[in-house]
């Protein structure tokens, strides 16, 4: 192994704004903030700042040790996350990995419900069952976060298949981190996707770090949207600090994926804002560099700064989503917090769809019964 | 002796492994900069370099398969699981290849291979952070399960697989990494891969159990010695091979048994000890095998009642010793 490779993992702004060429495999951006609709915009800039809102009062939970365990978090990525929710479409499926509170908020879940499961109750989205990382909800076709690494990748490519084989709308979004482009189910299913032509995009949310390891020491191609090439999938980078240029990207390659049922690959570039999860104390990054990038990219205050200057809102109005947000992150607080804790006798439930016998030796219901008396 | 915990031992074993072998290294995921994520590598990276604490990409299954090669090649590597749910993609490198190769080479090859893994619950880790895994690898013939649960003994289990010719699955407890402390000679000492250890001497019934459960079946001990019932623990410590001559020699002293394990309880390792005993020392039983442990759900849940209800408790374990000794 040679010297340490010196990571770069900051969004970059393709340029075409000011005029500059684009940088080598950014998608072009299109829009013109003027020309959009500012009821939309403004719901777009709401949905940022609740997801927000939402992940630094779970932090402040978990410190309260009201969350537990494992619990990865979206700040920084708010803009990823509302641009590709607005090209999504309702008959389309989402497999995520275990960073994924944002998106089944943003996918219409409330956050009442999603707080519930990080607070491990029965109110929770999964019945207290998962936890931060396994989100679920087959109402809004949310196929789940996933705490394996890549687990997620065959999954979307076999639902990708059955939308084919049953000549379904829609397509299939299987978002994962920078760091799943290494392992072999991602290369498996890519190969799969491309030979059998299915409407399934990866999505990697490329925060420059695959937990505390950069993207330049991990991957021996660090331009990530390249790694579909000797599969012929086509791949774009897209600055993720940016919401409508996701947007507009994955509304692009989403029409594409269902109409010419081609897969296709986004490298969705943006900053983690804290270490890989609440608890990773984040020594392996700059610590002065890490807070400049977190003004520097920040989405929220530049999607603002775009609204501002189109006229689209005003101090009165970003006081007022601020106000409105807060109560209803509280609110959702407040509701994990009255949802009662699951029951134990539960924990047998939903092993097998019918009646299987003996599912529990009687010795086992003993030793559980046993375990509901307290041991006494 | 110093006092450490268990996962300062470990770093300690890893440490003097590092600096008495030029041959060991450590490859895994986040091991070098971070330290690994419970930080049993931490400060390895400033000593030995980047040629020897390798942040590996995410991919076990390379961790693993990149390991036995080198294995092969006369390196010593210590591949990190960075949790034991995570092995599951590098299971075919550790069955099909590690565990065969001395077999199906006849003997030309080897795999002096060490594969750490955090394992087992209690953390609130949920469906992807808190499994025990062992009973699947202990049905493999070819490789060697061990899982130490104090400081004293995890340095010399892990220095003991180093020198070991063959692959070595480590398990460490996480609930014991910061948990457990107790003392540690400083410098090289080993305890022999396949020998249990009496952490108890008792008389009335043997315990045979490893990991976080051994710790909670010496407080359940504890217990029952205030109503005058007197229980042998015994420390398994290597789960394959076992230590049948142990094993069998303090059932055969108190004549009952009971098994804790924190694995579920359908094919887990309790069922093989319980044969094992029936075989060999039915006669002086007086008692049926008895076994504590994890019920046969999918996962342990993230939720603090499930999680509580998955895990057998001292006051469970104290329970059954109860049961078991009134029998």
């Amino acid at each position: 192994m040679t010297e340490t490779k010196k990571a770069k993992p900051v969004p970059a702004s393709n340029g075409t704004t000011n005029g500059a060429a684009p940088l080598e495999g950014y998608a072009p951006v299109m829009y013109d903030i003027a020309r959009e609709n500012a009821d939309e915009m403004k719901q777009h800039y709401y949905q940022m700042v609740l997801l927000r809102r939402f992940e630094e009062r779970a932090r402040e939970m978990y410190t309260k040790a009201k969350i537990g365990g494992y619990c990865h978090l979206n700040l920084g990525e708010e803009a990823t996350i509302i641009g590709l929710m607005a090209a999504l479409q309702e008959p389309d499926y989402i497999y995520t990995n275990y960073r994924e509170h944002g998106y089944i908020i943003a996918r219409g879940v409330e956050p009442g419900p999603v707080m519930a499961e990080l607070f491990g109750k029965e109110d929770g989205i999964s019945g207290g069952r998962g936890g931060s990382m396994h989100l679920f909800d087959a109402s809004k076709h949310f196929m789940g976060g996933y705490g394996i690494v890549g687990g997620q990748c065959p999954l979307a490519t076999g639902a990708a298949y059955a939308i084919n084989y049953k000549g379904d709308p829609g397509v299939v979004l299987c978002q994962v981190g920078d760091s799943t482009t290494n392992i072999g189910a991602w290369y498996e299913s890519l190969n799969l996707a491309a030979l059998y032509n299915l409407p399934v995009i990866f999505f990697i949310v490329n925060n420059g770090f695959g937990m505390g390891t950069s993207v330049e020491e991990h991957s021996s191609e660090p331009d990530l949207w390249k790694k579909g090439d000797s599969f012929r999938i086509h791949g774009e980078r897209v600055d993720g600090t940016d919401v409508l240029a996701v947007r507009d990207a994955a509304r692009r390659l989403r029409e594409r994926a269902e109409k010419e049922r081609k897969p296709a690959i986004m490298d969705v570039v943006s900053f983690r804002f804290i270490g890989h999860s609440v608890i990773d104390s984040d020594r392996y990054r700059d610590q002065a560099e890490v807070k400049a990038n977190r003004l520097k990219f920040d989405p929220i205050t530049k999607f603002e700064q775009q609204l501002r200057e189109a006229g689209m809102i005003d101090d009165a109005y970003v006081k007022e989503i601020g106000d409105r947000v807060e109560g209803e992150v509280q609110a959702a607080i407040d509701f994990a917090d009255k949802s009662p804790a699951p029951k134990m006798e539960d924990m047998y439930q939903y092993m097998y769809a019918t009646d299987v016998p003996n599912i529990i030796s009687d010795a086992e219901r003993e030793l559980f019964e046993a375990r509901l008396s307290g041991g006494k | 002796m110093p006092e450490l915990t268990l996962l300062e031992a470990i770093r300690q074993g890893l440490d003097e492994a590092m600096a008495a072998d030029a041959r060991v290294f450590v490859f895994g995921e986040d091991v070098g900069r971070r330290g690994g994520v419970f930080r049993v590598t931490e400060g390895l990276l400033d000593k030995y370099g980047p040629l020897r604490v390798i942040d590996s990409p995410l991919a076990e299954s390379v961790i693993v398969g990149a390991c036995i090669g080198a294995a092969m090649n006369d390196a010593r590597p210590i591949a990190e699981i960075q949790f034991a749910d995570f092995i599951y993609p590098a299971f075919n490198q550790i069955i099909s290849e590690a565990a065969r190769i001395r077999y199906r080479s006849n003997d030309d090859w080897h795999v002096p291979l060490v594969i750490r893994a955090p394992y087992g619950g209690g953390i609130h880790g949920a469906l992807y952070h808190s499994q025990s895994i062992e009973a699947l690898f202990c049905h493999v013939p070819g490789l060697k399960v061990v899982a130490p649960a104090t400081p004293y003994d995890a340095k010399a289990l892990l220095k003991a697989s180093l020198a070991d010719p063959d692959p070595v699955l480590f398990l460490e407890h996480k609930k014991c990494y910061r948990l457990i402390k107790g003392q540690v000679p400083d410098g090289d000492y080993q305890v022999e891969i396949g020998k249990a250890d009496i952490k108890r001497q008792g008389s009335d019934l043997t315990v045979l159990t490893y990991g976080l459960m051994l710790h909670y079946s010496l407080e359940a001990a504890e217990v029952l010695a205030g109503e005058d019932i007197d229980v042998e623990v015994v420390d398994l410590r290597t789960l394959r091979p076992l230590d049948t001559a142990t094993i069998l020699a303090s059932v055969r002293k108190t004549s009952k048994l009971l098994i804790v394990h924190e694995d579920n309880l359908t094919g887990g390792l309790g069922g093989e000890l319980a044969a094992i005993v029936a075989q060999e020392a039915f006669e002086q039983l007086d008692a049926p095998i008895m076994r504590v442990c994890g019920p046969d759900v999918p996962a342990m849940p993230y939720a603090k009642p499930l999680e509580e209800a998955f895990l057998p408790s001292p006051a469970t374990i104290a329970d059954a010793m109860r049961v078991l000794a009134a029998y």
